[in-house]
């Protein structure tokens, strides 16, 4: 048995698919729709909530017994936004260039409700370590949906990924373009991503049928 | 049995500590990055500026500027003038770029005369006239800098933005956006400032019409491309009297 146990591994990877934030507890949609028309944003934003959610996990779980429950959400927005504020300032220092990238990041961050989520009903009851996992876990599984939409959205949407033009030049119609194929520009708005995620959705129930919550 | 942490008295004590603690920490992280901070800013107005005038290491697609090492010495090289431009007066000021665009604009609304920064720069044997622009987009502040030559025609632009949706708002700061400005007139052949409207609808996605006064829009982007329309036509007729005195 190595560093992690079975019930840890277990906190890694249950986000990822069968207790997805996004998919399955419907956490986190609104950044996941504002901000995955490009895969590069997708990714900038999953790693910065990796960032945030890991390192609050443990914050929090460090606090939890002495966090009056009368404030508890109060002090865990502090703690998120204290966070948030300090990473933006030492980046704006030290990394201008990505600082600039994640500037409208930073405040999704503090208002994404996987964040809050996770705390509320993970780090409040369990120690650092295992937080810190489930945090990492959970912010996996969010950037996993976020990647998935971005690559979508781009593709379709503008005809790149990552800024390079992998289906052809649209206006020089070269590639694809050549034969006639048009971007849909219907996929960089924000309802397509919401069709995105419910296409993952459906494929995720039909593929395990355990999902599927009875009425 | 209640836990001590349910009474009030430690709910309130808690509280107190915790502002006190965190409000503390965040100030010394912002007093002590100040420094780094605003230079950073600094060295940006200076590529900025550069990067209107063409000094830049833009690469086949993106827009990139030139190092923040040699910055300095770059724009001391290439940047020959900084005026400051209030009413009929015209100043020369080394540090003109740290102007404030935005202070400058509300003093504007409060009927003061602003101060209006231009930096003549030269390249290649070729004068620049870079102005600084400031507007708003959908959700907060865009910016820019242009270049243009004594005819007002646009020599180079380069846009950012505070916080514009990625992938739609935010693309104002990319290549393809930025140089269809490039060879664009601001005024009509009788000398009329016309400025140049971000349009849907330009049906020239290769810019090949220079004097339309209409760069193609950005789908997705309507009110961050009105917010460059409105900034460019705002601040840039402001220059007008000058350019008109230079050839006077």
């Amino acid at each position: 048995m190595g560093l992690l146990s079975k019930k840890d591994t277990a906190l890694l990877t249950d986000p990822l698919a069968d207790n997805n934030p996004i998919t399955i507890q419907v956490l986190g949609i609104c950044s996941a729709l504002a901000i995955t028309a490009e895969l590069k944003a997708s990714i900038v934003m999953a790693v910065s909530v990796m960032f945030v959610l890991g390192l609050g996990n443990v914050v929090i779980s460090l606090m939890r017994n002495i966090i009056p429950s009368k404030i508890r959400i109060i002090v865990q927005l502090v703690v998120v936004a204290a966070l948030v504020i300090i990473v933006d300032l030492v980046l704006k220092a030290f990394a201008y260039e990505l600082s600039k990238t994640l500037s409208v990041f930073v405040g999704l961050i503090i208002t994404n409700c996987i964040i809050m989520g996770r705390f509320e009903a993970f780090a409040l009851g369990n120690s650092p370590w295992r937080s810190f996992l489930d945090g990492i876990g959970n912010a996996a599984g969010y950037g996993l949906i976020l990647v998935i939409v971005g690559f979508f959205r781009e593709l379709l949407g503008s005809g790149t990924l990552l800024g390079f033009k992998v289906l052809g030049d649209p206006i020089e119609k070269s590639g694809l373009y050549a034969i006639g194929y048009e971007n849909n520009g219907f996929m960089l708005l924000s309802p397509m991503a919401l069709i995105v995620v419910g296409m993952i959705i459906w494929i995720q129930r039909s593929r395990n049928k355990a999902l599927i919550e009875e009425n | 049995m209640s836990k001590k942490t349910d009474s009030n008295l430690y709910t309130i004590i808690f509280a107190v500590i915790m502002v006190v603690i965190v409000g503390s920490v965040l100030a010394f992280f912002a007093t002590s990055l100040k420094p780094n901070i605003d230079e950073n800013k600094r060295i940006e107005k200076q590529q900025n500026i550069l990067y209107a005038m063409g000094v830049n290491e833009n690469d086949e697609a993106n827009a990139n500027f030139v190092s923040t090492a040699i910055a300095g010495q770059e724009f001391k090289k290439y940047i020959k003038k900084q005026l400051i431009i209030q009413g009929d007066k015209v100043t020369e000021d080394e540090n003109a770029y740290l102007i404030d665009v935005k202070k400058e604009q509300s003093l504007a609304k409060e009927g003061k005369t602003r101060k209006l920064p231009l930096f003549v720069g030269e390249k290649e044997g070729k004068t620049f006239y870079v102005a600084p622009i400031y507007g708003k987009g959908l959700w907060d502040a865009i910016w820019g800098y242009v270049s243009l030559d004594e005819n007002m025609v646009i020599q180079g632009a380069y846009f950012d933005h505070k916080g514009e949706t990625p992938g739609l708002g935010a693309n104002i700061k990319q290549r393809y956006f930025m140089d269809d400005f490039i060879g664009e007139h601001l005024l009509s052949e009788d000398g009329e400032f016309k400025g140049v409207k971000v349009a849907k609808g330009n049906n020239d996605p290769k810019n090949e019409e220079k004097t339309d006064y209409e760069v193609d829009a950005i789908a997705g982007a309507t009110i961050t491309g009105d917010g460059v329309t409105a900034m460019i036509k705002s601040d840039l007729k402001l220059y007008v009297p000058y350019f008109q005195s230079l050839k006077n």
